[in-house]
């Protein structure tokens, strides 16, 4: 269910260059069903801005009601909530979306893990969990720079981790379909969040396997009741013309939305 | 005594607030969230007669105490809102205000004919004030004359009554609102969006895919209220007031300016519970005005 829950900042610190990593706890944590699923934050009490900001998820701890998100200073908004500290109360509606199917890969089995930039951090919590119930993963994460690489042991202590940089400063020089081409394709299914680009690249890489992607759009409400941040879907795919990313998704199978 | 109810033409009111169309889908969005049978009404997505997708993204971009949209009227059409969106709606113990657009006459009267016999729907709201549709919407909203024979076109079908929805991107609102209480409008709702255009920082290009987007939210609170002012002093039919509500004084003050009742769009984006919150916090502020009944309010601004 979704619920507007004003929660409690436990911790808020920078772990990268304008990447923040920010624990906060709640009831809201509790109604959490799946990775990839996203809150909708506002980061003023004021109006200025008016509108709140849509961050995934990207670790739960349901016995602490405890969840993390990290998020990337842009604009003015992520400016203010980087501003937070210990202790502040934010309020937080959610959660919001569906997110991604941990069912869709069996115990034993094989998933491959694409991420890239701001899009790596719901990739953990699914690694958690799809890892938790004996998945075996494989993470590919592309990033502009050494400089904001994030969470690169934490993902390596679930699986085999790749990381690439479009400068070469760390791992491979390019992009995520660098090392996807480098590496086996002996796997069952394959799950990826970040920009429209490299979900196009990485849904035609792997046209052939299962897979869900994970959207960003700009967001209204967050609920569905706005109309803003609407995709077209590719005929046959879906009985939609149309699918709205927060309520419909951001997690899709590949193929349904038209990118 | 229900100190918050409102009698308007076809609209039993148990209390004054409900969210603005376009800002509250068809209900199901919010009806999970709670029960929506304890708004005083709800203002609808608009309907047209063919399904429309509406505008390439994005749609939204957000401002200085507000956001601009284009979202071009998406709505599954009138068949799919006949029957998928009201007969959902039946099971709340609250009033349909219908928003009927169009892009030509004829459009506008089918939509009207028909989803004026829904049980639900109460009343219709004439949307000739959308910005983001290229043809149809604004341009019978910025004509007085056109404006006129519109609404006296739509009376003349509608099984209920009809309000006109004015948009604030004209010269002068008031000969509009006497020209469509002239074409027979039971009441009148306003303001849309004001027209508006916000630039990338870096490419110093319109965010917005449809260029230009409707302004709403705080910031255009004090032309609503200016404009809810004017209108309610020249027209005898009651104005549904709205614009960058938020709040429970918000409410006062557009019922202070002339409205007979007050819509909440943009702040449902922001707060999916703020219409129950603003229903919940009304006694008390009347306590706190000295006021027996909501209705005592009205037009307090300019009345002698």
């Amino acid at each position: 269910m979704i619920i507007q829950d004003l929660m409690t900042i436990g911790s808020q610190q920078q772990i990268a260059k304008n990447i923040f990593e920010m624990k906060l706890t709640g009831k809201l944590v509790g109604e959490i069903s799946s990775p990839g699923q996203f809150v909708h934050i506002r980061v003023s009490d004021s109006f200025e801005p008016l509108l709140r900001r849509p961050i995934s998820i990207a670790n739960i701890n349901k016995e602490k009601n405890e969840m993390t998100i990290i998020y990337r200073t842009e604009g003015h908004g992520t400016q203010l909530l980087s501003q937070k500290r210990e202790g502040d109360i934010v309020n937080v509606l959610g959660p919001l979306g569906n997110g991604f199917p941990v069912e869709e890969t069996s115990a034993g089995q094989t998933a491959v893990l694409i991420g890239g930039g701001i899009g790596v951090p719901p990739l953990y919590e699914l690694s958690k969990q799809l890892t938790a119930k004996g998945v075996n993963c494989i993470h590919i994460l592309g990033f502009q720079s050494d400089d904001v690489v994030f969470y690169e042991e934490e993902f390596a202590a679930l699986g085999d981790t790749h990381i690439a940089t479009v400068d070469g400063s760390n791992g491979t020089a390019g992009f995520v379909t660098n090392i996807m081409s480098e590496l086996t394709d002996e796997f069952e299914t394959f799950y990826s969040c970040g920009p429209m680009p490299m979900l196009s690249a990485v849904q035609k890489a792997y046209v052939h396997k299962k897979g869900f992607l994970s959207f960003e759009q700009r967001m209204g409400c967050g609920i569905g009741a706005c109309f803003a941040c609407v995709c077209h879907t590719n005929e046959n795919a879906t009985d939609k013309a149309y699918v709205k990313v927060c309520s419909d998704g951001p997690v899709f199978p590949a193929g349904v939305v038209q990118i | 005594m229900n100190r918050l109810a409102i009698t308007l033409p076809g609209l039993q009111l148990k209390n004054p607030i409900m969210p603005a169309s376009g800002c509250f889908g068809f209900g199901k969005e919010y009806g999970n969230l709670y029960d929506l049978s304890q708004l005083g009404a709800i203002m609808i997505k608009a309907t047209t007669l063919e399904t429309r997708y509406g505008n390439p993204t994005p749609r939204v971009a957000e401002t200085s105490s507000g956001m601009l949209n284009a979202i071009g009227l998406q709505n599954p059409g009138l068949q799919g809102v006949l029957q998928n969106e009201l007969p959902w709606l039946e099971k709340f113990d609250v009033p349909i205000i219908a928003n009927v657009a169009g892009s030509e006459t004829e459009d506008y009267v089918e939509v009207a004919k028909e989803i004026s016999k829904a049980p639900n729907v109460h009343a219709l709201e004439l949307n000739i004030s959308c910005p983001n549709v290229k043809c149809g919407g604004i341009t019978f909203g910025t004509d007085p004359a056109v404006a006129k024979e519109l609404t006296a076109a739509v009376k003349a079908v509608s099984s209920v009554p009809v309000y006109v929805k004015l948009s604030p991107n004209v010269a002068d609102i008031k000969s509009m609102a006497i020209a469509v209480e002239a074409g027979g409008a039971d009441g009148i709702t306003m303001i849309n969006t004001l027209i508006g255009m916000r630039l990338d920082e870096k490419t110093g290009k319109p965010v917005i895919a449809n260029k230009t987007g409707g302004l709403s939210g705080p910031a255009v609170k004090p032309v609503a209220i200016r404009m809810v002012y004017e209108v309610s002093q020249v027209v005898n039919i009651p104005i549904i007031g709205m614009g960058g509500v938020t709040c429970v004084q918000d409410v006062i003050d557009f019922m202070s300016a002339g409205a007979s009742a007050v819509a909440v769009g943009t702040a449902n984006f922001v707060d999916p519970f703020v219409c129950p919150t603003i229903i919940e916090q009304l006694p008390g502020k009347l306590d706190e005005l000295k006021i027996d009944h909501i209705s005592e309010l009205i037009g307090r601004s300019h009345r002698v």
